[in-house]
């Protein structure tokens, strides 16, 4: 939790000029229920920012709040530089894409994304270009006239997504933009959205509980749980470095090896794990602490028949493979480590043709990693 | 020589059952409608190019006497029921709008109350719910009472009763949960989202309501001007008990030929009129409105 710390007072260091969101202190509670519980965030100006989180995270909430869709119940947002806490949706310079797009029915394509710049007077001949040109960035020439009933939900996507964009807004809030969308067009859409960002250039805050969506498109992710974030990071750091439980595994899979620190040996802390075998963590990530959980994600394990040398340097444990799923791109294995522990190990389908060559259930193995590839989160609570 | 007309599968029994369920489903409105509405109507309408008396029986001579007496001896009245049914009609527009709208989106868990207190006046008769307003409308009722002699506003001879502003007063009373219900149906169905989605592209509350709440809304003001205009128009009770002969409108002199006068030919033709009056006028003010965007 230090380190949480000290990386929030790393984001204070950043140029003020150079953020474009900022919310400090916010909270924001329903009844009772405390749906954002002081959460300071710093948005950078023109990144694409992710707020991602399991459902009732408080993420949609912490958009909505600066959106202007819900007031705070204390605390500050700060839209570049200036106070707009109490400000009105409409008096924020600030657009949003609705969850399930929210288009107007009545109204055609064109007067849909037109509907901005009406409502600030602009002429219509300005108008009309802005729109020709709006729907050609979001690949829909020729759409001006038809209604929102008429397209499909692909098209609908990005029609909200021009209506927003074409008022040039400071920030772009993107409330699950992607959710009704099926796998494949939601996979292009994320191309799509990431492309578009770069061009126009805007700060965008995307809300997501799908942490692959999040880690495809985004800069910096802050993974939120119980109303406040976790960890917030680019997506390397994220998926490499977690710092919580939370963080392990909701961002992709991880094994956690329950483990008590036994010394130190250069950079790295030498850790017993429960089946007395000792494997080593880079030093700096035990915070201190004594008993910890020692986290792998599962393609950093090598598997390899026993005793079998690869090295010295790497954490070595010995178990049995107790299942094999062969999944395409590589081959899902769990590993039953001395002592019960069961490990998940992915293994690329590199050198392989046939189901044949898959590691066979039974087979002892030995399992190594780099201690580089770990990574410590705090021990399980007695009862989790 | 025999003909052969190929294998052509025979429907199964099944088939043909399954394409008779939709007319069997129809029929009992069908023969409903037949026995009740069309066979009356062309007896109306025999009535109306017909000659003659009760007593001495009618003749159906073909001719558009009726019509032409209709149109020329009652244009009073004929106005009077688009003036008074057409200010009711878009009084209730005024008045339930917005109760309509509160009800909706801010009646939270006391909705079907409040939906319930809108309907509450049918467990009354028409008539008796009409009746009390010529009593709350009268000179010296609970209305006019004190605002003459204890606040003394009014001069002593002021009268409501009788006077073109008590039918509108009536028919507006009477008719405005037609009004309110199809309203309600429309505004309730708009996605809160959308208002929020107009105040993020820039329209203020009012911005947002005109721009997308009541062009949204606007199916149910039609449907809701339908069912208000049309027994409105065609009403005869509140004219009847809270107007004066002057006041009088259509549906007075249809009921008076029909049943005082027995003069069925006249009666019967100016119900034509006015139904052919009210189908143009609903029509006009379909285009009015937009159907693109009443179907929409």
């Amino acid at each position: 939790m230090t380190v949480l710390a000290l990386d929030g007072r790393m984001e204070n260091q950043i140029r003020v000029s150079d953020v474009d969101v900022r919310l400090v202190q916010v909270v924001k509670k329903f009844g009772d229920a405390v749906a954002v519980d002081h959460v300071d965030l710093e948005v950078r100006d023109g990144e694409f920012f992710s707020l991602l989180g399991p459902s009732g995270c408080g993420k949609t909430t912490t958009l909505r709040m600066i959106g202007g869709f819900e007031e705070p119940t204390s605390g500050l947002i700060e839209l570049q530089g200036q106070d707009v806490t109490w400000l009105p949706p409409y008096k924020r310079n600030v657009n949003t894409v609705f969850q399930s797009y929210a288009l107007f029915p009545h109204l055609s394509t064109f007067e849909n994304v037109a509907f901005g710049l009406r409502r600030k007077g602009l002429k219509s001949s300005e108008i009309a270009g802005r729109v020709t040109e709006m729907l050609e960035l979001v690949e829909l020439p020729g759409f001006e006239k038809r209604k929102p009933g008429q397209i499909s939900g692909g098209q609908a996507q990005r029609v909200a997504l021009a209506r927003a964009l074409i008022n040039r807004p400071a920030v772009l809030l993107l409330d699950e933009p992607l959710g009704a969308l099926d796998l494949k067009l939601r996979k292009q859409m994320q191309v799509e959205l990431k492309r578009i960002q770069q061009e126009v250039g805007i700060t965008f805050i995307y809300v997501t509980h799908d942490q692959e969506e999040a880690m495809t498109m985004s800069d910096r992710i802050a993974v939120m749980n119980n109303g406040r974030y976790e960890q917030l990071g680019d997506p390397e750091s994220l998926y490499e470095r977690p710092e919580t439980r939370f963080v392990a595994g909701f961002l992709g899979v991880s094994n956690l090896l329950p483990a008590t620190i036994v010394g130190t040996d250069g950079g790295y802390a030498a850790c017993r794990l429960a089946n007395d075998q000792t494997v080593r963590v880079p030093a700096a990530l035990t915070r201190g602490a004594q008993r910890v959980d020692v986290g792998i994600r599962p393609e950093k394990i090598r598997l390899s028949a026993p005793g079998e040398s690869t090295g010295g340097q790497e954490n070595r444990m010995s178990g049995t493979i107790r299942d094999a799923s062969y999944i395409g791109v590589s081959t899902q294995y769990i590993v039953e480590a001395r002592g019960g522990t069961r490990v998940t190990v992915y293994e690329q389908n590199v050198e392989r043709a046939t189901r044949d060559e898959l590691w066979q259930v039974g087979t002892d193995v030995d399992l190594t990693w780099l201690p580089d590839h770990s990574f410590v989160v705090e021990a399980a609570k007695p009862g989790e | 020589m025999a003909t052969v007309t190929g294998a052509a599968p025979q429907p199964g029994l099944r088939q043909l059952i399954g394409r008779a369920v939709p007319y069997l489903l129809l029929a009992p409105g069908i023969a409903w409608l037949i026995l009740f509405y069309a066979i009356p109507s062309l007896q109306m309408f025999l009535y109306s190019v017909s000659t003659g008396s009760l007593e001495e029986g009618f003749v159906l001579s073909f001719t558009p006497d009726a019509y032409v007496k209709g149109i020329t001896q009652f244009r009073t009245q004929f106005g009077n029921s688009l003036l008074y049914g057409g200010t009711a009609t878009v009084l209730t527009i005024i008045i339930g709008f917005p109760v309509a709208y509160t009800i909706a989106f801010r009646g939270g868990r006391y909705r079907n109350l409040i939906l319930f207190m809108v309907i509450a006046p049918f467990f009354t008769s028409f008539l008796i719910r009409t009746i009390s307003w010529k009593i709350l409308l009268g000179d010296e009722g609970p209305l006019l009472g004190p605002l003459k002699h204890t606040i003394g506003i009014l001069p002593g001879t002021f009268t409501l009763t009788g006077t073109p502003v008590a039918v509108v007063a009536g028919l507006t009373y009477n008719f405005l949960p037609f009004m309110i219900l199809p309203l309600y149906v429309a505004l309730e169905k708009i996605d809160v989202r959308l208002i929020e989605a107009a105040q993020d592209l820039y329209a203020t509350r009012w911005g947002a309501f005109r721009r997308v709440t009541l062009p949204l809304a606007l199916p149910g003001v039609f449907a809701g001007s339908i069912l208000v205009a049309i027994p409105a128009m065609g009403d005869f009770v509140n004219a009847e008990l809270l107007g004066s002969p002057q006041t009088r409108m259509i549906g007075n002199v249809i009921q008076n030929r029909f049943l005082i006068q027995n003069d069925y030919p006249v009666a019967a033709a100016l119900s034509f009129i006015l139904m052919f009056g009210i189908l143009a006028a609903v029509t006009i003010y379909a285009r009015f409105l937009g159907t693109e965007r009443l179907t929409g």
